[in-house]
């Protein structure tokens, strides 16, 4: 029996701009009031129309209960926004929504997590923020305690718990709750592998056993393995709803068209943005020849990151991620090697050699992260696209397409004789 | 959002276990009803009792003297004002020893301008849960105005015993108690519900609470008795709702002169003005927290 669960119609949430950032003193509110006031006596402007920041803007759409949806889209297209409309956070501007059955959201691990209370009288706590009753975390305490694996440290206080404890904590109180929906944003960018992998089949179970999940994340293929659905959102808007993969194309494609943009014109930025410093070009050289954005495989390579601005101890981090948009593999210059060097020559730039680009025939992603002063300073998804031509690792052909692995470890074979 | 709430009055406990589907309309509201709206604040009940714990729990882990501070911080008080202010008091203490005197102000006011102060940064300092977590939002301020009660109470009980060891025995008077205290808490609440909600938006108030609060007292008979002032000062004072509080909590429990039922009125009557305007601001601007703090 499909039941809707969400009905969205004509959602919209708009900030006005300069409330959006930060809070204001009242001295600036009575100082803007009294000019407010002045200017309308001159009769001058009249009613000062505030510049307002749409965040979502006449967002619709329907999810039957039991449903698994994606939501996909840049940073700052609306994703979150929704998620805390639908989960009573924010209020829309216009338009509404109706939700049926009991919301369980998690839109950022262990939020209320308290560091001086024990794991324990956090488990209590955190339940009841999420709207569980106690008698509900009573019956599902032990639970709770196992999934997370932590029994020794149950009276330890939160504050002495390394981040991986925490966030196991919390996402095990969280998984219990059992929800008819639940809303969970990029929870699963935190913690282990093996942590990761016991969260995602703990929300398949929650899906399979008939609840409405809807999943924010960065990950493509994650929300591939979970979602039947995808959603992607654009500003604010719907552009496209159907079937997971089909909408994943779509952002795969609108990421490919922003790459050619000029990125220093693009707003889905990570971090301080634009603040500081700001990533201007991303390139990825073949060494041998020379050109930028095809490479032979197996060829020496290097990327270059160009920035407006150089910052004390600038570290870079690179993903590259293959055409479905699974990442490949992270280079971070803060794992740093002996071998690493500091060019006087290199201004405002940042250089990552490859010795042999170890990549079969494909077209590939790179997104870009910047840091210094211990916080991002400007990051980019799909800062740049490349093709790998097929090519010789150690003068060995590669295999021509991605079909059994997007790589090609440099190996040696010993075979008995002929 | 209560008009298409199909909340069943709950029953029973087993009954939380599988609630019901129901379904909320999620859309632009205006004007009062959210902190107010008694099913939602039922629904989230017991959120409200895990907050006091919290706050409870907090108060005094690892402090060294742990739960003596509630004893500690009355009784120094006291000490320091014998000393300093007994003369300035001179014949308006009703004949009580001026130290017991001086408690019996300083018991509540502690209790008050604590809870106030803590109420007014509730919200601030849980931005994270503001931002990120759904839940009556009145409960932040009144996690902390209930979980000082607990401190309350501890004072109240330190005065209750100087007041025998003193050899006073409180009259019938001391019946007004429950609803003295009530008031107090009631009174915090609300201002600092409302203190909390303008500080969401103008942090401004995170320096103007510590200057009123240090204000107030100096305008509430504590080192002093109300009869320092004259009349009809000393009625039109009681606009201060702490002077009846204070002169209440008195005659309560040292069996001073009951004080006029003007002044009860007046101070009685402001501290409901301030408990309804208070939380009908808070409940006009809930709806904004989470988009502006």
């Amino acid at each position: 029996m499909p039941n809707v669960a969400i009905e969205t119609h004509e959602i919209s949430k708009s900030y006005k701009l300069g409330l959006a950032y930060g809070y204001g003193t009242l001295r600036d509110s009575l100082v803007g009031g009294l000019k407010r006031t002045g200017k309308r006596m001159v009769g001058r402007g009249g009613r000062k129309q505030h510049d307002s920041l749409w965040a979502l803007r006449g967002v619709t759409f329907e999810i039957e209960s039991g449903e698994t949806v994606g939501l996909i889209g840049h940073n700052g297209a609306g994703k979150s926004t929704i998620l805390k409309v639908l989960s009573r956070i924010i209020e829309p501007t216009e338009g509404w929504a109706e939700v049926t059955g009991r919301v369980g959201s998690l839109l950022e691990v262990g939020t209320g997590f308290h560091p001086e209370l024990t794991g324990r009288e956090n488990i209590f706590l955190n339940g009841a923020i999420l709207g569980m009753r106690r008698a509900e975390i009573r019956a599902r305490f032990d639970e709770i305690v196992e999934f997370a694996d932590m029994g020794r440290f149950l009276d330890t206080p939160v504050k002495r718990y390394s981040s991986g404890m925490s966030v196991r904590l919390a996402f095990a109180v969280a998984a219990h709750l059992e929800p008819e929906i639940l809303l969970v944003d990029e929870v699963l960018a935190v913690g282990d592998a093996a942590f990761q992998r016991k969260s995602l089949a703990k929300m398949s179970e929650v899906a399979s056993a008939g609840s409405t999940v809807i999943f924010v994340s960065h990950n493509l293929a994650t929300i591939q393995a979970l979602c039947q659905r995808g959603i992607m959102l654009e500003r604010g808007q719907v552009v496209a709803d159907g079937p997971v993969g089909e909408s994943v194309n779509h952002y795969l494609r609108v990421l490919e068209r922003s790459a050619s943009d000029d990125l220093l014109e693009r707003i889905d930025r990570d971090g301080r943005g634009q603040e500081v410093t700001r990533i201007s070009r991303v390139a990825l050289y073949d060494d041998e020849s020379g050109l930028a954005d095809v490479v032979v495989g197996g060829r020496p390579a290097r990327i270059v990151v160009e920035f407006t601005e150089q910052l004390p101890m600038m570290e870079c981090e690179l993903t590259i991620l293959n055409s479905l948009g699974h990442p490949i593999t992270t280079l971070d210059s803060s794992l740093s090697s002996p071998a690493d060097r500091r060019q006087p020559e290199l201004s405002n730039q940042i250089e990552c050699m490859l010795g042999g680009l170890p990549l079969v025939p494909g077209r590939y992603r790179i997104d870009v992260v910047l840091r210094a002063r211990q916080e991002v300073q400007d990051g980019l998804q799909a800062a740049a696209y490349f093709d790998v031509e097929p090519g010789l690792v150690d003068g060995r052909p590669m295999p021509e397409t991605g079909g059994d692995g997007d790589v090609v470890l440099p190996h040696l074979w010993r075979l008995p004789p002929f | 959002m209560p008009p298409t709430e199909t909340i069943p009055p709950d029953q029973a406990a087993e009954r939380a276990l599988a609630p019901p589907p129901r379904t909320i309309r999620l859309e632009p509201t205006h004007g009062f009803s959210r902190v107010l709206s008694p099913s939602e604040l039922w629904r989230y009940r017991d959120l409200a009792l895990q907050l006091v714990v919290r706050d409870i729990t907090l108060r005094y882990r690892q402090t060294a003297l742990g739960a003596a501070w509630a004893i500690l911080q009355p009784v120094a008080f006291m000490a320091i004002f014998s000393i300093f202010f007994a003369r300035i008091a001179g014949d308006s203490t009703e004949g009580v020893p001026y130290a017991l005197f001086a408690l019996a102000g300083i018991v509540p006011w502690i209790y008050f301008s604590n809870a106030l102060l803590q109420a007014a940064e509730s919200l601030v300092i849980n931005t994270q849960l503001v931002a990120k977590i759904y839940f009556p939002r009145i409960f932040m301020p009144l996690g902390v105005v209930g979980a000082g009660g607990i401190d309350f109470l501890v004072g109240l009980v330190i005065l209750l015993a100087i007041v025998l060891i003193y050899g006073i025995v409180p009259s019938a008077a001391i019946l007004i108690l429950p609803v003295v205290i009530l008031v107090t808490m009631m009174l915090a609440l609300g201002a600092g519900a409302a203190l909390a909600a303008i500080n969401v938006r103008y942090r401004d108030v995170r320096y103007a609470v510590p200057f009123t609060i240090q204000a107030w007292f100096f305008i509430t008979p504590i080192v002093y008795g109300s009869s320092v002032l004259s009349e009809p000062w000393r009625t039109i004072a009681a606009i201060n709702p702490m002077v009846g509080v204070v002169e209440a909590f008195r005659w309560a429990v040292l069996d001073t002169p009951h004080p006029s039922w003007a002044i009860l009125g007046i101070s009685f009557g402001s501290a409901m003005v301030i408990v309804f305007a208070g939380l009908a601001y808070f409940d006009r601007v809930e709806r904004s927290f989470a988009d502006v703090i």
